[in-house]
């Protein structure tokens, strides 16, 4: 294992499983063997406010923040969300966006306006820019609110660790009478 | 040995299990919450939530003066509120070993202000540890409890946010066993801090930060690590990962023992080095201390006193290059501030008294929010409970019209917290103003923690509710109403008949908070709006719902939509609107 640091960023909005998707992660990166830590701020951010999560896994870690411009993926649970943390995005970095909207409140209030084409701007830096239905595939699976393990399984094809891993920690982390949804939102993300 | 990834607040949770801990009290505060809530995996810990910091920690007190371990945690500013028993609980010591942990929040993640703790156990005279990460925060907590026994001393465990909420893996081990059985033991000389005891207690404190700074001095949680650089760092808690990781070919000093400094270790040390940085967030605290011993260091001339360090912010500041990331906006982006949740119960209390042009002196919870556009009903935010003696005071300089439009907002945990005493000064020095407790039966703002109005116990045992409007009475209160902030003309019309009464008046503004499980808000089907009927208002917009969206339809009319997938069936909308244009279509 060389010591090298990969940094993932998970970014979305306050409730849509955030917290979850990162834990997951963190734990079958521990499983596999490597130091990892893991850093989000929750508080006040969880009310529906922009929520940042940074998992970095190597050797040996240091620092849990990702520092600017070296993030190696971005994976984006809405799409201004996903465009705000590109700055931490490293060049020729991927990113992995669900393709959905939430307009914050100032854009609802007619105060501020959500920007045009974003997944456009993002391709435009970022060409491995993939855009995945979270939604679609959630509903597919039979339940919206699994978008975030959708998203995990579509992340899950970037980072080369065997699938026996994600499947022993779903069945540990999700709740048993949601376990079955979540393994076929799981897989409809990983076989995207 | 089992490992597991640990967050640095379930770790002092763990850690503390693992000492052998028998109580275990606190006050909920961000980043601190976590750590009682951990807790209560280990059933040999007595845990429980406290109604305020001051209380937390008195009860830590009694269990370590009948000879258990105990745990007491609070954030930053909790500490605040506790500094009565601290300072004193420097001079009498303990008998089972005591931990005081204090989570910070540089860069206020969530939090008031920035104020550093270091500076408190320097102050109070108590020793203090920082870890680096879970794994320190577990056996730093066990090396606290150890060390307070030994040196009889309280201990301070100090982490920042980034500590307290960042996971990192561990090492976990079996609890401790052979721990003397608690009992009553006697010790006027010792407890009872009149004068005359104190005055001899005092020399005792002073011997013993200079016992423990030579002690520190020998032990491994201060150590050097050398890879033969040619400068030196001085750092600890969460600034060594960044200095780590911004100086990987510096030497490095790192304390895991902030307060008392290990004079000796850092005299050795800054003597190898023609330069000497001191890399630590917040205050000059470690710098201030190595600077009044004669040592030249690069400290806060580089780094910020204010906010949070990052690795690339270190790097920065070293370098004095600011590089610009790969992909920078050209554009500005719209915000995401936090909002009310949509289906709370205070949407409609502000939305009335931003209505009523009421002055409102708000105080420290999720109702804070009510501050934000478009409901921009909060004038005042301190402290824990300072909303009801902020209005006051506004009241007692205030006349006629003016006084009127003076409303204390305070909920139902920070009424109890600290609000009570601030209600006994408006009753007893007669004051001419309303308050709005916001009854939502939970300390939402934390993550929905139980308190003495929930009749629920940290550990889920049913308990007592305290009946607010009796504690209202029985303070001199005589006017008392208790609305149901779901009914918005109702709501108004109270809060605006005590806002005109030349008295001391209590609103109870009662309905449980959306997102507490047990006493579930039956979800209703989501409100829709009839395009034919919705004129584009904006009224429902002024609620600040996150579900209530703008939309342009293809007549280019501009309407209010409902998002379904947020929208609990509240009915606020509904009752705000002008047109009567939103409604449950489906019913």
């Amino acid at each position: 294992m060389s010591n090298e640091v990969t940094n993932i960023l998970i970014s979305g909005v306050g409730g849509q499983g955030i917290l979850l998707a990162s834990e997951v992660l963190s734990e079958v990166l521990m499983l596999a063997g490597f130091d990892v830590k893991k850093n989000e701020i929750h508080g006040m951010s969880q009310r529906g406010g922009s929520v940042v999560s940074h998992i970095r896994y190597g050797k040996k870690v240091y620092s849990s923040i990702i520092p600017e411009g070296q993030a190696d993926m971005l994976l984006g649970f809405e799409l201004l969300e996903t465009y705000r943390y590109l700055p931490l995005v490293r060049k020729g970095g991927s990113v992995l966006a669900n393709n959905l909207q939430v307009f914050p409140a100032p854009v609802t209030l007619g105060k501020e306006s959500y920007p045009v084409d974003i997944p456009a701007k993002i391709k435009a830096a970022f060409p491995d820019t993939k855009l995945v239905d979270g939604l679609q595939l959630a509903s597919d699976a039979g339940n919206q609110r699994t978008v975030n393990v959708v998203l995990l399984g579509a992340l899950s094809k970037n980072i080369d660790i065997d699938d026996s891993f994600w499947q022993q920690t779903l069945q540990k982390m999700v709740p048993a009478k949601y376990l079955e949804e979540n393994l076929k939102a799981f897989s409809l993300g990983r076989n995207l | 040995m089992e490992r597991a990834i640990l967050s640095g607040n379930e770790a002092i949770a763990r850690g503390a299990y693992e000492a052998g801990v028998k109580v275990a009290s606190a006050y909920p505060g961000t980043p601190s919450t976590e750590i009682l809530e951990n807790v209560v995996q280990y059933p040999t810990i007595d845990a429980s939530w406290a109604p305020n910091e001051k209380v937390a920690l008195e009860v830590g007190i009694g269990a370590s003066f009948g000879g258990g371990r105990a745990l007491v945690a609070m954030k930053h500013v909790g500490v605040n509120v506790a500094a009565d028993p601290l300072f004193t609980l420097s001079y009498t010591g303990v008998r089972g070993g005591l931990v005081l942990a204090v989570a910070d929040d540089p860069e206020l993640h969530s939090s008031q202000n920035e104020q550093d703790s270091r500076n408190y156990a320097k102050f109070a005279k108590i020793p203090m540890f920082e870890p680096a990460d879970s794994q320190e925060a577990l056996t730093y907590t066990r090396l606290a409890l150890e060390t307070s026994e030994q040196f009889d001393t309280p201990i301070m465990l100090r982490t920042t946010t980034r500590i307290s909420h960042s996971k990192s893996v561990v090492t976990l081990q079996d609890p401790v066993t052979g721990l003397p059985e608690p009992g009553l033991e006697k010790d006027p000389a010792k407890f009872v801090m009149l004068p005359s005891n104190a005055r001899k207690r005092h020399p005792l404190v002073e011997d013993r930060i200079t016992r423990l700074e030579e002690w520190a001095c020998q032990q491994p949680f201060n150590r050097v690590e050398k890879v033969g650089g040619k400068i030196g760092v001085i750092t600890a808690g969460v600034s060594y990962q960044y200095a780590r990781e911004a100086l990987p070919d510096a030497d490095i000093l790192k304390l895991g023992m902030v307060y008392p400094l290990p004079k000796q270790l850092i005299r050795d040390f800054a003597a190898q080095y023609d330069t000497l940085y001191v890399i630590e967030e917040l205050d000059p605290f470690i710098e201030e201390q190595v600077r009044a011993m004669g040592i030249e260091v690069v400290g806060k001339d580089l780094f910020s006193i204010c906010g949070e360090l990052t690795p690339g912010r270190v790097a920065k500041s070293l370098s004095g290059k600011d590089e610009q990331p790969f992909f920078s906006h050209s554009e500005t982006l719209p915000n995401r501030p936090p909002s009310m949740c949509p289906g709370c119960p205070h949407r409609s209390v502000f939305h009335s008294l931003n209505r009523l042009k009421a002055f409102v002196t708000g105080d420290i919870g999720c109702y804070t929010l009510g501050f934000m556009e478009p409901l921009a009903a909060m004038d005042t935010c301190i402290c824990m409970g300072a909303s009801i003696g902020n209005a006051t005071g506004l009241s007692k300089l205030l006349s006629g019209d003016e006084q009127r439009k003076v409303v204390a907002v305070i909920g139902d945990s920070t009424f109890l917290h600290t609000g009570i005493n601030g209600l006994m000064d408006m009753v007893y020095n007669s004051a001419v103003s309303t308050v709005v407790i916001l009854d939502n039966r939970i300390t939402a703002m934390t993550g929905r923690q139980e308190n003495p109005s929930s009749g629920y116990t940290l550990m889920g045992a049913d308990s007592y509710r305290v009946d607010l409007e009796q504690l209202c009475r029985a303070v001199g209160v005589q006017h008392v109403k208790v609305v149901d902030p779901y009914e918005v003309a109702a709501t108004r019309q109270v809060l605006k008949e005590e806002m005109e009464r030349p008295e001391v008046s209590v609103v109870i503004a009662r309905r449980p908070c959306m997102l507490v499980k047990r006493d579930p808000v039956a979800r209703k089907p989501a409100m829709k709006v009839d395009l034919d009927r919705c004129t584009g208002c904006r009224a429902c917009l002024k609620l600040g719902c996150p579900a209530i969206e703008w939309r342009t339809t293809a007549d280019g009319k501009g309407v209010a939509h409902i998002n379904s997938l947020f929208c609990v069936g509240c009915g606020l909308c509904n009752q705000v609107c002008n047109v009567d244009a939103i409604g449950d279509i489906n019913e």
